[in-house]
């Protein structure tokens, strides 16, 4: 690892000015991502920001109706949450399945989501359940916050503060894991809210996106059935040692039809 | 009253008191005042010329010492590190064994390869320095496979090794062979790869020199499995330190599984460079560098053949294998895809005509050697895996077609076509006991109740044999080996009657500490807290070989009951003065020294106390003390053999094969400590099930580049990964040959288990027209096959 | 850069100063020679540097010292009673023969711990789960496993299930 200066501000105020002001200036959330690839020497940032410090960006509360979490909340605690067990089972089981304990202990969805990593589980939530990323100066829509591989809507210093997500009328998550790093290989989120139906898919393309074939199959007929006959052609998807993109398009059948079976 | 802690109790383990509460002294934990850190500058390309290397920019930055390459080690005189096995080729001519040098001199030859050194005050400024050293590299194109090596145009990775092949090696009667075929009525075939492996010991490789000047010693502290074999290596031929100048300590090492028998570049870098310095010098891996540079496993490609006649008893089997060494001959490389492995290519048959040929050839990836196993997974994967295609092609049940070919453990001891002769074994009996526990009767309404469920079930046989202890030291001599196959062992009773073992054998994970004093407790009748087990230090333990090839107890065990019976002789005379009798009328048991027919008696403590205070000792007669010494050399291999059995479910929709059971059933002769035993077979189940479905080592074709470079990419079995398993042993047939009647069990579950996977994976997948799927059996793979073939019930 | 931490190790509070660099496994093993946690990756995967900060079980080679300041950090070293007494959880290792190189063990322990805190009553499958982040080359889990039933009940009050003989 290079060397740096560490900040841990008090207030999200003191954060944004510090990453505003400083010239290489990187937040630091839960490291579960960053401090590897520091480790690995990837990266040289000058300064480092840690958000730990922050209590505005922590924790679970219901908002209108859904749920707004906090940046700097861990997956542990939306896992364990529960607020989100209540109003969006699908989340917990979601934030349940990433990665290992002692990384849920620690990384957060703010990191998550920021990151962007094509293989990460959060973005089919955000994507899945049109959530709202809200960061210190604006809300970005959760369908405009993916712009690519490990890009994001987000702006040279600006912060995620929060993410909400309204409460859906049921949702589910199926991940098939990639058998080495655990990250998904594909995931599949689908909710479901009143008549209309989205699905997202993370960990097959650069990143997540929904599945419009998929969605109007589902609001036809909102059952597994519907969604096991809509197959997604493999054009543009991931194809790497652990799995071609032919058998990606394959495993979002099959994992679009768990996430079905797994409806809550 | 037996010994509770004698042979065959289960008695805790007595090394984990301190692993459990972190206070065991890997290399890594362990701190020499004013040290220095080194870093390795590894080449990022797989074969390129070095055509200079520019230093200076790194000499000056913080914190570093000194910066070497491989022109320095050049101008000391460094040698190149040895192979320790020469193999002829069919011609009689020697193979083609070309220089690995420490550092590389003026080729790069995979990635990874140690182009240059910094020593610095902290490993962080190491690394800083290292960013900065300019190497302008002529890049050459890479033999990343051993097909690419093979191609006749290839670039050649060593210059003077034509066509990049090592090695040109053969095995059994040609003729015999081919009479067999002639006249077979069926032929099984397979071509099949043994895909290459990372070993991943836990505890990455690391190093300290030392150095003190003011009585020329050396010492390196290393992660080994052998710290003589190391001393001998590095001393005698690469640095030119004499034996008694040079100690090597190998302290508690995290795992081997055969990747810390080698002698390293970086063992002989951190000594070298200690005195250079003039201070210690201490090298970690990180783990990234551990997959570049820890040698690995398999990588064979084989085209295997079997002759039967109209009732499926074996007539003759043919095997051509072509077998990956790396860029550069590791110690025990060449040993691995022919002594190790052609000869295990009778399994557990009686097929009377054999012949193989090995090529082995040079790519430019890391060095290949021996991974827990060594040669026998890869053999007994191609007969288990080919005697299966044999009952599929007969229709017959694979259990039956087994029985029918069998060694029958009448015809013991058995010489194979393929020149080992197999002192004992009921291999029947294996598949008698195994066959109620898995309920093999039941399988066929298992299969249909997945089904039901929209699953494959399938099951799998793999019954092996392998060769452990390998020796005698004489015919392994004739036959190549370059170094002895013997153990050494030290029982010095000290005067108050406790004993410290020295034993030239070393224990990382297998329990020595615990097993070799149960030998010694049991004989002495003396407490297991009074004994020691002491290895690992050349500067403690007699000459040893270390462990390797499950010959710890085999081998080392037999050392220790040599000494522990000169002890006895010994102390029989000492007993028989002390009680004014007769020698021959001294009887000796549980450690208890009796005169016989009346109720005299000694202990062994007596005995220890008047050898040491020999006031009342028959001194004329008999040195003082009580502390004797004995090498073992055994006369045969030892030969574990058993039954895997294992079932698995695949889901047809992702191609996830999952395993529902796996049963052993083995016969390692006597067994010491079962609890070890059985902690052995786990893990080398899971060695052998992470290379059937998922462990994969991938070099880019193109490039050479390593794209199995970490735990992201590189998948090791996790706990949720396999289920519990179901072990059990016989000891009816003990080694012949040996005096424990031990056979070793370190590599038996590996030996076994990726052939019993494979089988049932090829099992549940037999309505889909196979008969073969390469390892690692990936859900991507297993879905092409079920994707690709209609199945026969879809059809109908 | 420099800074300075204060932390509670194994009960003892201890302040160094640090490059903000210092990885915590590096200040744990380096600086205050606690050597039972081990590291043997370099991409967060293999848990062998797990320790418990502020009771939760992380990999301490994938935080920083600094992120640490003011936390309570419990180690290996920390975990058995003042006394020498084994935790439930290491004398059920023992028991059952839970580990036999004994590199991936500290790490190993510091999670089956924090797994039966959050679920005092773990089934088979939850244990192996639960052991998903960290890596054992040697035992093929099996022991570990039955090790980690047993140790759950111990420390639940329980008596340490013998290994079945
Ligand atoms: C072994 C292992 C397994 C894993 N498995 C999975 C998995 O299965 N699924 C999965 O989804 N993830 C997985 N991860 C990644 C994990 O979820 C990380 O926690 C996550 O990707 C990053 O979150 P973090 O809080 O750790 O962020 P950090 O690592 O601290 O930061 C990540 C990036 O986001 C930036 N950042 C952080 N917070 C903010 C913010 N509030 N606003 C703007 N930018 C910010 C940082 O500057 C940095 O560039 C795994 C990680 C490891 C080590
Ligand atoms: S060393 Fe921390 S996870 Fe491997
Ligand atoms: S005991 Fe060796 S890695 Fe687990």
């Amino acid at each position: 690892m290079y060397n740096f200066t560490y900040h841990r501000p008090a207030t999200l105020a003191d954060a944004v000015s510090l990453l505003g002001s400083l010239e290489d200036g990187k937040a630091l959330s839960g490291g579960q991502t960053l401090l590897p690839t520091l480790k690995q020497r990837l990266a040289s940032p000058a300064d480092l920001v840690d958000l730990s410090g922050v209590p505005d960006l922590k924790g679970v509360r219901e908002e209108a109706g859904g749920l707004t979490i906090g940046a700097f909340t861990r997956h542990a605690d939306v896992a364990g949450s529960d607020v989100v067990a209540r109003v969006i089972p699908a989340l917990a089981h979601l934030a349940g399945g990433i990665g290992d304990r002692q990384v849920r202990h620690m990384g957060t969805l703010g990191g998550s989501i920021a990151n962007a990593d094509p293989a990460a589980d959060y973005p089919a939530a955000v994507v899945g359940l049109g959530a709202w990323v809200r960061t210190d100066r604006r809300e970005i829509a959760g369908d405009d916050f993916f712009t690519g591989m490990f890009e994001t809507a987000l702006e040279p210093g600006e912060l995620v503060t929060a993410v909400h997500f309204p409460k859906p009328d049921a949702a589910g998550y199926a991940k098939f894991a990639n058998p080495a790093s655990r990250y998904a290989m594909v995931g599949v989120f689908i909710a479901r809210f009143g008549a209309s139906v989205r699905v997202a898919v993370t960990g097959a393309g650069p990143f997540a996106t929904r599945v419009p074939a998929m969605e109007a199959a589902l609001a036809a007929s909102f059952t597994a059935d519907a969604v096991a006959g809509v197959t997604v052609p493999p054009d543009g998807l991931n194809s790497d040692l652990h799995a071609s993109a032919e058998y990606r398009a394959h495993l979002i059948t099959v994992m679009a039809k768990r996430a079905m079976e797994a409806m809550r | 009253m037996a010994n509770p802690n004698g042979i065959g109790a289960p008695v805790r383990r007595r090394e984990d008191a301190r692993f459990l509460t972190g206070r065991g002294s890997y290399t890594d934990d362990i701190n020499r005042p004013n040290q220095t850190f080194a870093y390795m500058l590894r080449s990022p390309h797989a074969h390129a010329d070095i055509i200079s290397i520019d230093t200076a920019d790194a000499l000056v930055s913080p914190g570093v010492r000194h910066v070497f390459t491989g022109a320095d080690m050049a101008a000391d005189g460094v040698n190149s590190l040895p192979c320790g096995w020469l193999i002829h080729n069919k011609d009689g001519t020697p193979m083609k064994e070309p220089p690995h040098y420490p550092i590389a001199r003026d080729r790069a030859r995979y990635v990874g390869d140690i182009v240059a050194v910094v020593v610095a005050e902290s490993r962080e400024q190491a690394k800083d320095a290292a960013e900065l050293i300019v190497v302008d590299y002529a890049e050459r194109p890479a033999v990343a496979s051993i097909r690419a090596a093979l191609d006749g145009t290839a670039e050649l990775v060593h210059d003077d090794v034509p066509g990049n092949v090592c090695y040109d090696w053969h095995l059994g009667d040609k003729a015999a062979t081919d009479a067999a075929f002639a006249r077979a009525a069926h032929v099984a075939t397979i071509d099949l790869v043994n895909n290459r492996l990372v070993p991943n010991a836990m505890e990455p490789r690391a190093a300290i020199g030392e150095y003190d000047p003011a009585n020329g010693e050396h010492t390196l502290t290393t992660t080994s499995q052998n710290p003589h074999v190391i001393r001998l290596l590095m001393g005698a031929f690469v640095l030119g330190i004499p034996e008694h100048k040079l100690r090597v300590v190998a302290p508690d090492v995290g795992g081997g599984f055969g990747s810390k028998i080698f002698h390293y570049g970086e063992e002989a870098i951190v000594t070298w460079a200690a005195k250079k310095v003039g201070r210690p010098v201490k090298w970690t891996a990180e783990r990234g560098e551990s997959f570049l540079s820890d040698a690995h496993g398999r990588d064979h490609i084989s085209h295997a053949e079997l002759a039967m006649d109209a009732d499926g008893n074996f007539l003759g089997l043919r095997v051509k294998t072509d077998a990956n060494m790396g860029a550069y001959l590791s110690t025990f490389s060449t040993s691995i895809p022919t002594y190790l492995y052609a000869t295990l290519l009778a399994g557990q048959y009686k097929t009377p005509a054999i012949y193989a040929e090995v090529t082995a050839v040079f790519t430019n990836t890391a060095p290949v050697d021996a991974y827990r196993g060594a040669g026998r997974p890869e053999a007994c994967f191609l007969i288990e895996r080919l005697v299966d295609i044999a009952a599929q092609k007969l229709g017959m049940d694979p259990t039956a077609l087994r029985r029918r070919n069998f060694i029958p453990k009448e015809a013991m001891p058995y010489l194979t076509p393929v020149a080992l002769q197999y002192d004992t074994g009921d291999f029947a009996k294996n598949l008698d006991m195994a066959l109620p526990m898995v309920d093999y009767a039941g399988f066929a309404a298992r299969r249909a109740e997945s089904a039901a469920r929209g699953k494959l079930r399938g099951i799998g046989f793999a019954t092996y044999i392998e060769a452990c202890g390998i020796a005698p030291s004489n015919i392994a001599g004739a036959l190549g080996a370059r170094a002895g196959l013997y153990e050494s062992a030290e029982v010095r009773f000290h005067p108050t009657g406790s004993v410290s073992v020295f034993t030239g054998s070393h224990s990382h994970g297998q329990g020595h500490e615990t097993t070799f004093a149960q030998l010694v407790a049991d004989r002495f009748g003396i407490p297991i807290e009074n004994v020691d087990i002491i290895h690992g230090d050349t500067a403690k333990i007699p000459f040893g070989m270390g462990t390797y090839g499950s010959r710890s107890l085999a081998v080392g065990g037999s050392a220790l009951v040599k000494a522990m019976d000169k002890v006895e002789r010994k102390a029989r005379k000492i007993a028989a003065h002390l009680m004014e009798a007769a020698e021959t009328d001294i009887e000796v048991k549980d450690g208890r020294f009796t005169v016989a027919g009346t109720d005299k008696g000694v202990t062994i403590g007596d005995i220890a106390l008047a050898a040491y205070v020999p006031h009342n000792f028959p001194l004329d007669e008999l040195e003082p003390g009580l502390d004797e010494q004995a090498f073992y050399d055994p006369k045969n291999f030892t030969y574990p053999n058993g039954c895997h059995i294992c079932e698995v479910e695949i889901d047809p929709d992702t191609g996830v094969t999952k395993i529902l059971n796996f049963t052993a059933v083995d016969d390692f002769g006597r067994v010491i400590n079962p609890l070890i035993v059985e902690g052995q077979v786990h893990g080398g189940i899971v060695q052998g099930i992470g290379q059937a479905l998922y462990e994969n080592c991938v070099y880019d074709e193109e490039t050479g580049q390593l794209l199995t470079g970490s735990y992201m990419d590189y998948c090791m079995p996790r706990a949720d990964d396999v289920p519990s398993f179901t072990v059990a042993y016989h000891e009816d047939a003990p080694c012949t040959h040996n005096p424990l009647g031990v056979k070793g069990c370190g590599e038996a579950g590996t030996i076994g288990a990726a052939a019993a996977v494979i089988n049932a994976v090829v099992n549940a997948l037999s309505d889909y027209g196979i008969t073969h799927i390469d390892m690692p059996a990936t859900p991507e793979k297993v879905w092409r096959v079920i994707h690709a073939h209609k199945p026969a019930m879809a059809a109908e | 850069m420099a800074s300075t931490v204060t932390l509670t190790v194994n009960g003892t509070t201890v302040t160094r100063e640090v490059e903000e660099r210092t990885l915590l496994v590096h200040f744990l093993r380096d600086i205050l020679h606690l050597t039972g946690t081990h590291i043997g990756c370099d991409t967060s995967q293999c848990g062998a540097c797990t320790v418990h900060v502020d009771g939760r079980s992380v990999k301490s080679c994938t935080m920083l010292a600094v992120q640490a300041d003011g936390s309570t950090v419990t180690t290996i070293e920390g975990l058995a009673a003042p006394d020498g007494t084994l935790h439930p959880m290491q004398a059920a290792f023992r028991e059952h023969h839970g580990l036999q190189c004994g590199f991936c063990t500290p790490g190993m322990v510091m999670s089956a711990v924090d797994l039966v805190r959050a679920n005092p009553t773990p089934s088979e499958t939850e244990i192996r789960e639960g052991l998903e982040g960290n890596i054992c080359r040697c035992t093929g889990y099996h022991n570990i496993v039955k090790a980690v039933m047993a140790g759950a009940e111990a420390m639940n009050g329980g008596t340490l299930k013998a290994a079945a003989e």
